[in-house]
């Protein structure tokens, strides 16, 4: 089953405060950030102190992904070393624009397995589209690896691309918010909203995660911890949908106790993606399946 | 570090007859409460001083007395440091100042100590340098520390007793009826003064905002004040205090504050008509907050709340989630202000709040208090006294009057400050005996006190996940590392009265000079 | 590792530490160490700062310290930048860069 990324928590690379509290906040994935965040200056400083965040602090279960700087810069191909080294779980590649990007920084990744003996795949990868060449090509990038586990939509440089501004309604974005969120679908990994960055007004991110899960995204990038309680809110089912999901579970049990191929529920049949369904809502609602069952087997 | 059964030794050593402290229920009092002198004023004498060397020379002040002063005016005190400066001047010595608590701003008090105008100190807490000095070993005799409830107890059981109270107000009339509501120099409640007021020999307010009489309403009266002295300004009104607090934005804060608010409302005691009351800042503040969404969600309403009342209480208050505001001490503006306008936001004096040795103090009625704590160790004690560096720093206060009282105690600190560990094997100093406190929130897990397997079936019931001290103390250790022991010497500096006047621990001193974190 | 010239990294925010380095002549290596924690944690920040030096074989060095209560893993994380700076090595062994043990 896939893990859960609702809300991925960016935290400024170069601060060791936050990265050693960042785990506290309950998100599902981190992302810690090399690239627009650090200054050109700060570069190393934080490619050292991620490095050894990730190695030394006690992320549990968490999801780490690491924004690298672009391989264009600098910067990116000791990103990748460093970070791959460390052992995080998933390369974020800024302004993903086309196919040979990610294959490019996958490259790069691999070399660096085989240097620090990592088996080579371990490293998972995300691709940021931020650019309207991106949304053009977005199932395209979204299948250019193996390792992508997600790809996401970078706003903010987006709309200055496409010679508009961030509006509260995202109009601007939906071209781009539909080419990803359909890439993602298409290539069977997740996809992630942007940022909102007015941490103040709660009101307007709500209507914005409204939005996006209706649109189907998976999850959003958050900067700030208050936004993480909201959006998980946002994606709890209903008491309604958990007990349809319960019935499903208990179906295929009771299918299983008498030896039938076929599952049914009211009189309709059970196929892989309504299992699948009821599988995420459990999930979201925070329910251990397997505890479940138990309990369900006791009375 | 000595364990605290050997402190507990070397406090009650430390004077002949001086009671053995038991445990956090408190011993019982025996005897006759103090009072003060018989007087008279005839019709037509004046108690108006023209400045403070006569109200002095008129008090009968001599060496060796007890002088007291309270701390409503907090950083933006002028009180303390000119009176204290005006008996060095005229030449006393070996004074004992009683102050309800002490501030940053007190530091040129040093000074006094090191000329032997003041020989001792009894206080609910020091701060910045003076604190420093006296960890550092500059007095001969320990400071006594106490409770906000035990300071009361102390004076009204003639344990402490005092001899010329100088009271800093924000107006008063010629005849001595007070208040800390009219005027420039607001304060709100006059709660630790008052208690001062009631049982001094002598008492000598300061003012300035004299005004005609009868200066109504009067919180202190005109039979309790023999002199009365008008000056430039009592305190800095922006230090005094701020417009109102505000609820911090610190997302670790928050959090704790969030998960704190999560247990009231998944115990038994969140319900209507209930009490309770908060620290006045950070984490344990913010929790109301949080409490406010859960109060209005499930239409229940408090009873009353108690404190150190802040903005935000007095909001709740008027916005009709709290019926009843107990005030002991306005933190801000906004509470000062409407303490002088609502009629159900009471002022009550230190002995009313916590005193235990009365019949009845408003603590023992109280529901929920959440509190902070600079360390917590496996056994739930809890120092909010002296910081991990064995300096004192902070201040008794209401926290083991409020702990030993309320029905649920819930301490609120983050498992890390920076590297220093909250949750530790053992505290360095025990202010508030573990017994008395019931439920541990940190950013890293919850910790619930072994006695109270209620409270377990409660918070789990509501699924919220409870783990033991230990491993909060395990998880802050592996992540700072194993600090080393503090090299205290073998003086002692101060000595922990608990609100029952025994003497439940003591502080020893840091060689500053050998070893310092400057 | 050869330290060329004086070199800085890290911030004064809490949690962090700055540290400045410098080349001194001889290949004794100086500690000066601040921090609001020295008392509980003086020994570790010079355990952690020693081990540092010697894996990257540094020598003749004055390492001045200005700690904000910053981790082991901070700790390491500036002074390995500060030296990367302070040299001409244009790359770096990443496994030797986490192979120490608190």
């Amino acid at each position: 089953m896939e893990r859960l990324r609702r809300t991925m928590m960016y935290v400024p690379g170069n601060n060791p405060g936050m990265l050693a509290d960042a785990g506290i906040y309950g998100a599902d994935s981190l992302m810690f950030d090399l690239e627009d965040s650090v200054s050109i200056a700060e570069k190393d400083s934080a490619r050292f102190m991620v490095f050894h965040a990730v190695r030394n602090f006690d992320y549990g279960d968490l999801e780490v992904v690491v924004r690298i700087n672009a391989l264009s810069s600098e910067h990116g191909r000791q990103d990748i070393e460093a970070m791959v080294c460390a052992g995080v779980h998933v390369i974020r590649l800024p302004k993903a624009d086309t196919a040979q990007d990610v294959k490019d920084a996958e490259a790069v990744i691999e070399a660096s397995e085989i240097k620090y003996g990592i088996p080579v795949g371990t490293t998972k990868m995300m691709a940021a589209v931020e650019g309207p060449l991106g949304a053009m090509n977005a199932y395209s990038i979204a299948t250019a690896s193996d390792r992508l586990i997600g790809i996401a939509i970078g706003a903010e440089d987006y709309v200055t691309s496409m010679k508009t501004k961030r509006s509260p309604e995202g109009i601007e974005i939906l071209a781009a918010r539909g080419q990803i969120v359909m890439a993602a679908r298409a290539a069977g990994i997740a996809a992630l909203d942007t940022v909102y960055s007015n941490v103040d007004n709660m009101e307007g991110f709500i209507n914005e995660v409204k939005l996006i899960k209706q649109l189907g995204f998976d999850g959003k990038s958050v900067i700030n911890p208050r936004q993480i309680d909201p959006v998980h809110d946002l994606y709890a089912p209903s008491d309604n949908e958990i007990d349809e999901a319960r019935q499903v579970i208990f179906a295929i049990i009771e299918a299983e106790k008498n030896g039938s191929g076929v599952i049914s529920l009211n009189g309709k049949m059970v196929d892989k993606p309504i299992v699948e369904r009821a599988q995420r809502v459990l999930e979201l609602a925070g329910i251990d399946k397997e505890a479940m069952i138990n309990e369900a087997m006791v009375c | 570090m000595k364990p605290w059964s050997a402190r507990q030794e070397v406090a009650s050593d430390l004077r002949e007859d001086q009671r053995k402290y038991v445990d956090g229920t408190g011993i019982s009092p025996n005897g006759r409460r103090a009072s003060t002198l018989n007087k008279i004023v005839r019709p037509g004498e004046e108690k108006l001083c023209e400045n403070l060397k006569e109200a002095i020379r008129k008090s009968g002040l001599k060496d060796g007395m007890t002088v007291s002063f309270h701390h409503h005016f907090r950083g933006g005190d002028y009180i303390l440091n000119n009176v204290v400066a005006e008996l060095a001047e005229l030449g006393f010595e070996n004074l004992t100042v009683a102050a309800s608590s002490f501030s940053t701003v007190h530091a040129p008090i040093i000074e006094h100590i090191e000329a032997g105008v003041v020989k001792q100190i009894h206080t609910s807490g020091l701060r910045g340098e003076l604190a420093e000095a006296v960890s550092s070993g500059i007095m001969n005799e320990p400071v006594v520390f106490r409770s906000h409830g035990g300071r009361a107890r102390a004076i009204e059981s003639g344990d402490l007793h005092i001899d010329v109270a100088f009271l800093g107000v924000s107006s008063a009339d010629s005849y001595g009826n007070a208040n800390g509501i009219k005027g420039d120099t607001i304060c709100g409640s006059l709660g630790y003064a008052l208690v001062d007021a009631e049982f001094a020999d002598q008492v000598v307010l300061i003012t300035d905002n004299m005004v005609d009489y009868p200066n109504m309403p009067a919180s202190i009266t005109q039979q309790q004040v023999d002199f009365i002295v008008p000056v430039e300004q009592i305190g800095d009104p922006n230090k005094i205090s701020t417009g109102a607090t505000r609820f911090t934005k610190n997302p670790k804060d928050l959090l704790i504050a969030k998960k704190a608010a999560e247990l009231i409302k998944s115990s038994e005691y969140f319900k209507d008509g209930f009490s309770f009351q908060t620290g006045s800042g950070g984490a344990a503040l913010a929790v109301t907050r949080f409490l406010k969404a859960h109060m209005e969600k499930e239409n229940i309403k408090a009873k009353f709340a108690l404190g150190g009342i802040t903005g935000p209480m007095v909001e709740l208050h008027e916005e009709g989630f709290i019926e009843h505001l107990f005030d002991v001490q306005c933190f801000d503006l906004a509470a000062a202000q409407s303490i002088g306008r609502n009629m159900n936001h009471h002022e009550i004096t230190a002995s009313q709040y916590a005193n235990l040795h009365t019949k009845g103090c408003v603590t023992n009625k109280l529901d929920v208090v959440i509190l902070s704590a600079l360390e917590i160790d496996k056994e739930f004690n809890v120092n909010v006294m002296t910081a991990s560096d064995g300096v004192i720093m902070g201040a008794s206060g209401g926290h083991s009057d409020t702990a030993a009282s309320a029905k649920m105690t819930i301490v609120v600190a983050p498992l890390m400050r920076g590297r220093i560990p909250t949750v530790v094997g053992q505290v360095q100093t025990v202010i508030t005996p573990g017994s008395c406190v019931d439920v541990l929130v940190t950013d890293r897990g919850v910790a619930v006190n072994p006695d109270r397997k209620d409270l377990v079936s409660s918070f789990e019931n509501a699924g919220i996940d409870i783990i033991p001290i230990e491993t909060l103390i395990e998880t802050a250790e592996k992540i700072v590392g194993k600090p080393a022991e503090i090299p205290y010497t073998d003086k002692v500096v101060g000595v922990i009265e608990y609100r029952d006047g025994t003497w439940m621990d003591v502080i020893y001193g840091v060689d500053r000079k050998r070893h310092s974190n400057s | 590792m050869e330290i060329k010239r004086p070199a800085m990294a890290g911030t004064m925010e809490s949690s962090d530490v700055q540290i400045y380095i410098r080349p001194v002549s001889g290949t004794e290596n100086k500690l000066i160490i601040k921090s609001p924690v020295k008392v509980q944690f003086g020994h570790v920040i010079e355990k952690v700062v020693l081990k540092v030096l010697g894996d990257l074989d540094v020598k003749g060095v004055e390492v001045n310290i200005n700690d904000r209560g910053a981790l082991d893993a901070t700790i390491t994380a500036r002074l390995q930048t500060a030296l990367f700076r302070a040299s001409d090595d244009q790359s770096f062994d990443w496994e030797v860069a986490g192979s120490w043990n608190v």
